[in-house]
């Protein structure tokens, strides 16, 4: 029965990595937000395995929180932004999608070697996880640094949020409770403040292009 | 060697022959609904091999012997690609002179073979199609070599047999790197079988096609073989993805009941993964070529990070 559990963890852990290698290679903004759903959801069943397995009913209201707050409410305002600043369709990276794919197996390289000793001290049942955890926190910080728009920065920082939890969940069995809520209220109240930050870019610069950002005086 | 296994290879063989153009059929079928069409019916492949079969081979006055031979020589190479793959059972005679290194280099062979006859005549086609088939090859097999060793990492092995064995036999077990070898394998063989994101099976227009541009000089009873390869390849793939991530059914040695039962369920597989490639063909575009690099460089990764996974042991 462990076993299994301790597999299916892994295996929902492999698919929260394949997705955040899917958005580093994803052009589109409508895919990116359709990708960070489904790592919400992947997120969501990882983290009520660990809590079925160590019988911590306290998980499965962090996994109630994220499910409510990432699959749901945050794709939905995401979608309205884009929708209102009209930019389903964009399509743009500083470095092409090869050169980030090899950059990406050696982050993932990186974030096992660094995370191997740290969970053999773990007593956690996916302790195993904690270097995909990782690799997933680098990747999204990746995803920031190489796209130029707004949008697909904010879903990045969003999907490191995932891998943070992630890494949590599966080291520690999760943070306590007060620090589980004021994390999801931050993010919440990160999301409505970026979203109103973009409106402001695009009123004051007509583009969501951050590049507009490193000129500290209007010409 | 028993007479069990020998049957078992046997049937295999004559298996893969008869069925393979059903299940080319079949997802032309499921294509023709997805699509509002009536659809040419599922023995439609069958009728084409019958008319091309007694149709007479038209040659080019300057075609070398090289052109002649190159269809039997890929047929052969499918044939044989299709019955080391242990498709209804692991006690199979012919694997142990094929592993799973040998398997990929059976369709390099067959790559080389086809594209060196696409240029023999020298028509513009011929070698347009033999370029863009070398360039979607040359990167579809180290993804496939990838996927195949992280397959292979699991019982330590190479060997076809062994991996299906270990996969389908063993207690429940569920393997993290093989979910990204399955992505992996799922986009090369979208490649290689030259379904819709990468080239369109039933195009004959000239800027698009591959797979049809290296077939264009063919004929007669030399273009029904390399129609017959081909969805001998396409069967191969479906059996190599199916002994490889789904292997439930496939019989052990010396077991006759299980032999009988590996049947239906080998035949409700392909026909579920026929449906789905159609469906994927349906909603997908037809991408341009120059992304095909980056779709099969995609591919190669995440195959790496298959083994990687394993080998880093999470």
């Amino acid at each position: 029965m462990s076993l299994l559990a301790t597999q299916l963890i892994n295996l929902f852990a492999a698919a929260i990595l394949l997705l955040a290698f899917a958005m580093i290679s994803q052009r589109r903004i409508l895919s990116l937000i359709h990708l960070f759903t489904l790592q919400g959801i992947a997120l969501v069943a990882a983290t009520a395995v660990v809590g079925y397995v160590t019988r911590q009913p306290h998980l499965y209201l962090s996994a109630g929180l994220t499910f409510l707050l990432k699959v749901i409410l945050i794709p939905l305002l995401l979608h309205r932004v884009i929708k209102r600043l009209d930019v389903r369709w964009d399509v743009e990276a500083l470095i092409n999608v090869p050169t980030t794919m090899l950059i990406g197996i050696v982050l993932v390289i990186f974030a096992f070697n660094l995370a191997q000793p740290i969970a053999r001290l773990s007593l956690s049942i996916a302790g195993g996880t904690l270097g995909i955890a990782l690799a997933c926190v680098l990747l999204s910080f990746m995803m920031m640094i190489i796209r130029s728009k707004a949008v697909p920065q904010v879903i990045g920082f969003l999907s490191m949020e995932n891998g943070l939890f992630f890494a949590a969940t599966s080291a520690t069995y999760g943070m306590p409770m007060v620090v589980e809520l004021g994390i999801a209220l931050d993010v919440l109240v990160g999301i409505l403040i970026l979203g109103v930050f973009m409106f402001q870019i695009r009123e004051q610069f007509d583009s969501l292009d951050i590049r507009h950002l490193e000129k500290l005086k209007d010409s | 060697m028993s007479v069990l296994g020998v049957i078992s290879q046997l049937l295999e063989i004559a298996l893969a022959l008869l069925l393979a153009p059903l299940l080319v059929g079949w997802i032309n079928q499921w294509r023709a609904w997805l699509q509002n069409r009536s659809g040419p019916g599922l023995l439609q492949p069958y009728r084409l091999l019958h008319k091309l079969f007694n149709k007479e081979s038209v040659l080019a006055h300057h075609a070398s012997p090289l052109f002649r031979a190159a269809p039997y020589i890929v047929f052969s190479c499918m044939l044989l690609a299709s019955a080391i793959i242990p498709t209804l059972s692991t006690d199979l005679p012919l694997s142990p002179a094929a592993d799973a290194i040998a398997l990929v280099g059976l369709f390099a062979l067959a790559r080389v073979f086809v594209s060196l006859a696409a240029m023999d005549v020298g028509t513009a086609f011929g070698s347009l199609g033999a370029r863009r088939e070398m360039l979607i090859g040359f990167l579809a097999e180290p993804a496939l070599l990838m996927v195949l060793f992280s397959a292979s990492l699991i019982p330590k092995s190479t060997s076809l047999t062994t991996i299906v064995e270990t996969l389908a036999h063993r207690d429940l077990a569920i393997y993290p790197s093989l979910a990204f070898a399955g992505v992996a394998f799922a986009m090369i063989s979208l490649a290689e079988n030259a379904r819709v994101p990468v080239d369109n099976p039933t195009t004959h227009l000239e800027l698009t096609m591959i797979h049809e541009a290296l077939i264009l000089e063919y004929s007669g009873r030399h273009l029904a073989l390399l129609e017959w390869a081909a969805s001998l390849k396409l069967f191969a793939y479906s059996c190599l993805g199916l002994a490889l991530f789904f292997p439930w059914g496939v019989a052990e040695a010396h077991a006759p009941l299980e032999l009988v039962l590996a049947l239906p369920a080998l035949v409700l597989k392909l026909a579920v993964g026929g449906a789905l490639l159609a469906v994927l063909e349906t909603v997908s575009a037809k991408m341009r070529i120059f992304r095909v690099p980056e779709f099969l460089g995609t591919a190669f990764m995440l195959a790496v990070i298959g083994v990687l996974v394993h080998i880093l042991g999470v």
